[in-house]
């Protein structure tokens, strides 16, 4: 169990204000944790900064070792514009290849076969030439898991993953991470779907405007931090 | 028909109608490929709010008298697509709202200052000329071909050369951004590129008709086609046909060639429609 992240302290936000503080966390190999928090809690803010796309404002993210933020796999929100976007899914899936690729413009063997080998382990090869658009949502997200996985394959970070699924293309997906992190994937899910994160997460990291909790996921439900999150979500359920 | 291809002899014997068809061709093809990133990244307007900012530098251009206006025209509106692009991102004022905002007083201010300061008697002729296109595109002379020809393989390289990262940045940006793709940097190269694309482009069809030039092709295409790939092909096929059969018809029923091109893209556009609604309707 070697550490891949190490968020000591750390603040974010931007230059007029701080979104969320008091981070601290540790990510190890094999890990599935999941960020738990309230719209406009900072999650999406924690996301860029662990992607390295945005600095911290203070206090220290650190990837360890040869592990960096290149090698997470990112399965970002869909957005409108790709709802009617002619592409086809081998098209998509290889797309996640090009960040190894540096300037060379076009793909070689190599990448077609790792395209293909994870499709394969997706259980999407028989979608390779149908058009994106026109697939369910819950295969989309497959696509997209695949391509996530081209680009990178020791860490995925899913954003709100099963958002706008159908309960058994939810439970399906859920499965589908499950699986891809007994093989040995670390999984970061960002949710605000709490029964599912202590169903399938080993730790569970809840932000507001502040760190409310970390830890391993039987710690959490015996938590306030915890309780009260529970508790709310029953009510809303009612 | 006989004489009809003898007409086009005659037509094609001068060197300026060569030139002329070379140049539509060039452009037709740029303007298709690009198009396509265009419409999916909901930038359909771009287009058309820059070739109004190339008509109002065009008039300042004109009133300053400069006897070389690419000079002018052609550094305010590759300015102006970064700007654009880049209040697209933080803006107080939203992407197509700033578009409209910078096109329509581009426009207006224009029109103002040709009026202003006339250049020739005939204002409304000069301001047709540069809205829709004037007789100019068949006054080419060999420097103007050249400097189109090389524009349009500059273009051309650019787009095959960044074919997958252009894809992979038009598809998901935050997830290109993740993966460390410099998104900002090929945003940047689309806005530019489509800039010089207009510019040249004015010449030929006119500020207010390029944006059918870029929308259309690539709008047809995806009526019946599902990859970015086949979009991308048949988008640049439609496009060189459209270019083709507008600036021969032009000739033979001496009607406008940027006007005849656009209606010849506009009928391709609602060709496919049909065909796409009788194909999928069942689903």
């Amino acid at each position: 169990m070697s550490e891949q992240i190490i968020c000591r302290n750390a603040a974010l936000g931007y230059e007029d204000g701080i979104v969320t503080e008091g981070l601290n966390f540790t990510v190890s190999s094999g890990d599935y944790l999941c960020i738990l928090g309230e719209n406009g809690s900072g999650k999406s803010t924690l996301i860029k900064a662990l992607l390295g796309l945005k600095p911290q404002v203070s206090g220290e993210i650190k990837w360890c070792g040869d592990f960096s933020a290149r090698d997470i796999g990112y399965l970002p929100q869909q957005t409108p514009v790709q709802r009617d976007f002619p592409a086809s899914v081998k098209e998509i899936v290889l797309s996640g290849c090009l960040s190894k690729m540096g300037f060379r413009p076009f793909y070689r063997a190599a990448e077609k076969k790792l395209a293909l080998d994870t499709m394969k382990q997706l259980g999407i090869e028989a979608l390779e030439n149908r058009c994106y658009r026109e697939l369910s949502g819950g295969q989309q997200q497959r696509v997209l898991l695949a391509r996530a996985l081209c680009a990178a394959s020791k860490m995925l970070l899913l954003d709100e993953p099963v958002t706008g699924l159908d309960p058994h293309a939810q439970t399906e997906l859920y499965e589908l991470v499950a699986k891809l992190n007994r093989s040995g994937i670390s999984i970061i899910m960002v949710s605000h779907d709490i029964s599912s994160a202590v169903k399938y997460a080993s730790h569970i990291l809840h932000i507001s405007k502040k760190q409310l909790f970390f830890g391993a996921t039987a710690d959490y439900l015996g938590s306030s931090a915890g309780r009260k999150f529970l508790e709310s979500e029953d009510k809303r359920d009612e | 028909m006989n004489e009809l291809i003898s007409t086009l002899q005659y037509y094609f014997s001068f060197p300026f109608v060569r030139y002329a068809l070379i140049v539509v061709l060039l452009i037709a093809l740029c303007s298709s490929l690009l198009g396509v990133s265009l419409v999916l990244k909901r930038f359909s307007f771009l287009g058309d709010g820059l070739s109004h900012v190339a008509f109002g530098a065009m008039a300042v251009a004109a009133v300053t008298g400069i006897t070389n206006r690419m000079i002018i025209i052609l550094p305010v509106t590759v300015l102006s697509a970064v700007l654009l692009l880049r209040t697209g991102q933080n803006a107080k004022i939203k992407g197509d709202a700033s578009i409209a905002v910078i096109s329509v007083g581009a426009l207006a201010v224009g029109y103002m200052l040709m009026n202003l300061f006339p250049v020739s008697s005939n204002i409304s002729a000069d301001v047709c000329g540069s809205l829709f296109g004037s007789t100019s595109i068949l006054t080419l002379d060999k420097s103007d071909v050249w400097l189109c020809f090389i524009m349009s393989l500059i273009v051309l390289a650019a787009f095959v050369l960044f074919y997958n990262k252009i894809f992979s940045v038009t598809f998901d940006e935050s997830f290109s951004k993740a993966t460390g793709i410099n998104s900002d940097g090929y945003n940047l190269m689309i806005a530019v590129i489509t800039a010089v694309i207009i510019v040249i482009a004015m010449n030929l069809v006119g500020s207010l008709l390029i944006s059918a030039l870029i929308i259309f092709p690539a709008l047809s295409a995806m009526r019946l086609f599902k990859s970015f790939k086949s979009v991308t092909i048949c988008s640049a096929v439609i496009s060189v046909i459209c270019a083709g059969s507008g600036i021969i018809m032009s000739l033979i029923f001496s009607t406008p060639v940027g006007a005849t091109i656009v209606a010849a893209d506009l009928a391709v556009f609602l060709l496919f429609s049909a065909v796409s609604s009788v194909m999928f309707r069942k689903r």
